[in-house]
């Protein structure tokens, strides 16, 4: 049982404050991902999970126990590195079971341990071959079975498939998660890529400036962003944003349409939509074409609403020229709100 | 045409290998020559040192250096030089390594003054120091010790070992440490088992430097030291006065440990200088 329980935490760097009061479980055998733009904490976080930083406040718990003031060899976890981080001096065999030689175990339990985890990996034809010998993804196969060896209760990967080219980190990202799930380990992975997020993880936390924006499954994440940073992080293209006003009892004039939003007392809010739950009708949003974009199975345009950028994903069936004005139906279940001044979603 | 377009490019590698062959010719014969003339002017006789033309074949007269095996001291200077040399090597690499490691990996108030400072104590002419150096010496009775005048040596060779290990340090991605630390390391064993293996060769290389600089070292040696004398001191010593032949018979005598030593561990000067063999 590994539940990682991360309270309170805070990081400053001097006057840089890079985590802010983070609180967050990670349920056991969990695949949590971390996710967020360059700089926003990612790494801190995890670094602090696994020992490699200290926190300036707060406490971190793995499976019931205290943990913030163990050394990283005491924590029960296992880190897999952006840089891989393969022992250029020892074998692959002596990489895997590195761990284990340091837990005494006796040689032919190594043996058997390492070579298993080698097969799980796929890479029991390379255990003579030292790092330099080695293609940047075997590489990082090896930094995975090295972790996976120590059977640890939980591994804490970051952004282990960036050095991968796009097809190999497809490949990976798949085995990635039929293997972690198989080990029955509680995972903590940081990434920047929102697929490799979404595919992998059965929760998302979504960071922004040292803080959790939003904490839930990929599908929640991406359908019912908590606050506006995440609905125009998530998405490719992301959600569109429109100015509304209110027009009293709950209805909302965007663009010079009537919708129903939430009944609160405040004259403007912010109406969000996301690009592909759009269609044209024969009323609705009016946009102005400016670019089209056939990307085979859909067309992309990216249009002019006001003077404010809004994309739309559409059928590729339709014929849509740069100038032609669309007339665009939001599909109201899929309508979100947020509030300008707290940016959170609205209801 | 068409052989004439393909033996072009021919042409030109060929000639750019005779200017590479003849620039290694010309290094290896800018050392070797003199070295040359100094072995076949030591196993010469007195005659054939003082005539010219000289000949270029040694006439292995082992008069000289017979003259040397036997002239009382020269052993025990010989033995002094190494002990000295050794300890110089041990202790500079004892501090200077330490330094190396926390320059390269942590960071401290005063960090780049330190830095400064350790090139800084290249700045002061042994010269100058040795007068008070000696009278300290005498006061704490380590003068006339082989390891007072490693001391002194320590001190030459130390910045030297500072600044070699900490590039080699900073070479070594701090992650590889941070994956042992998560393996189940400590930090010194995390040290002893991934980074020492890696540097090694670069600790033995600026070992190796070390020992150089205190074998050729002369100053502080013929100054601190007056029974226990050092080759080079002793050399100086002596040969000032000395014939000729016993001046090239004593240089060579100076020279040739160095020369047998550094072949010796000549793979880890390699690996220092990235040309690794494995
Ligand atoms: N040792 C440090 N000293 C000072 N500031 C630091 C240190 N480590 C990280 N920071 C700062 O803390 C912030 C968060 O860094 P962190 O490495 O956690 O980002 P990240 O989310 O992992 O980004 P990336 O996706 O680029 O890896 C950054 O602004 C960074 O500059
Ligand atoms: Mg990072």
């Amino acid at each position: 049982m590994a539940v990682i329980e991360i309270k309170n935490v805070a990081k400053r760097f001097g006057d840089y404050q890079a985590l802010h009061d983070i609180n967050m479980t990670i349920e056991d055998q969990e695949f949590m991902c971390l996710l967020g733009a360059s700089g926003c904490g990612k790494s801190t976080l995890l670094r602090i999970i696994a020992g490699l930083e200290t926190a300036t406040s707060g406490e971190v718990w793995i499976g019931g126990r205290r943990i913030d003031n163990l050394s990283p060899k005491d924590r029960g976890i296992s880190m897999v590195f952006q840089n891989y981080a393969v022992f250029p001096h020892l074998t692959v065999f002596e990489n895997i079971g590195f761990g284990l030689r340091m837990q005494k175990l006796p040689n032919d339990e190594v043996k058997r341990r390492v070579e298993r985890t080698a097969e799980l990996m796929h890479i029991e034809q390379l255990l003579k071959r030292y790092s330099g010998e080695l293609s940047g993804g075997q590489r990082q196969r090896v930094a995975v079975a090295r972790a996976l060896a120590m059977e640890p209760d939980v591994i804490l990967m970051d952004e282990p498939l960036s050095n991968l080219d796009a097809l190999l980190r497809m490949e990976m990202r798949a085995e990635l998660k039929g293997v972690l799930a198989e080990s029955k380990t509680t995972a903590i992975y940081v990434t920047h890529d929102q697929v490799e997020a979404m595919s992998m993880a059965d929760r998302i936390s979504v960071m922004h400036e040292g803080r959790i924006a939003q904490n839930a499954t990929p599908v929640e994440v991406y359908r019912n962003p908590a606050e506006k940073f995440v609905a125009g992080f998530i998405g490719n293209p992301p959600m569109n944003f429109l100015d509304a006003k209110s027009a009293g009892s709950g209805n909302w004039t965007v663009a010079g349409q009537s919708f129903a939003g939430p009944a609160i007392d405040k004259a403007a809010i912010e109406f969000a939509i996301r690009p592909e739950d759009m269609a044209p009708a024969e009323t609705g949003i009016a946009a102005t074409a400016r670019v089209v974009e056939p990307l085979g199975a859909h067309l992309l345009v990216t249009c002019d609403v006001g003077g404010t950028l809004f994309r739309a994903v559409l059928d590729s069936d339709l014929v849509v020229h740069p100038g032609d004005i669309l007339t665009l139906a939001p599909q109201a279940d899929r309508i979100r709100w947020f509030d300008p001044e707290t940016t959170q979603a609205l209801s | 045409m068409s052989t004439a377009a393909t033996d072009m490019p021919g042409n030109t590698r060929k000639a750019g290998r005779y200017v590479y062959i003849a620039a290694v010719v010309l290094l290896c014969a800018w050392v070797i020559v003199p070295l040359y003339f100094l072995l076949i002017n030591t196993l010469s006789s007195p005659e054939a040192v003082n005539s010219f033309p000289k000949s270029f074949i040694p006439e292995f007269d082992l008069g000289s250096l017979s003259f040397f095996a036997n002239f009382a001291g020269m052993l025990t200077a010989l033995k002094n030089s190494i002990i000295v040399a050794g300890l110089t090597m041990i202790m500079s690499i004892a501090i200077g390594a330490p330094a190396g490691y926390a320059l390269s990996r942590f960071d401290f108030p005063g960090k780049e003054l330190f830095r400064m400072l350790i090139l800084l104590t290249r700045a002061f002419p042994l010269p100058l120091l040795a007068l008070p150096l000696a009278v300290m010496f005498i006061r704490t009775g380590l003068d006339d010790t082989a390891f007072g005048l490693a001391l002194v040596h320590t001190t030459l060779a130390v910045p030297f070992a500072v600044l070699i290990t900490f590039s080699l340090f900073s070479g070594i991605p701090i992650e590889l440490e941070e994956a042992a630390w998560t393996l189940g390391c400590t930090r010194l064993t995390a040290f002893t088992k991934v980074v020492l293996p890696l540097i090694l060769p670069g600790i033995t290389a600026s070992a190796i430097f070390a020992f150089v600089i205190s074998w050729n070292e002369v100053f502080a040696a013929a100054v601190l030291t007056i029974e226990n004398r050092t080759l080079t001191a002793f050399l100086l010593q002596n040969l000032d006065t000395s014939p000729l032949h016993l001046k090239f018979a004593g240089g060579f005598i100076l020279v040739v440990p160095a020369l047998i030593f550094i072949f010796a561990v000549r793979k880890y000067l390699f690996a220092m200088w990235g040309i690794a063999n494995r």
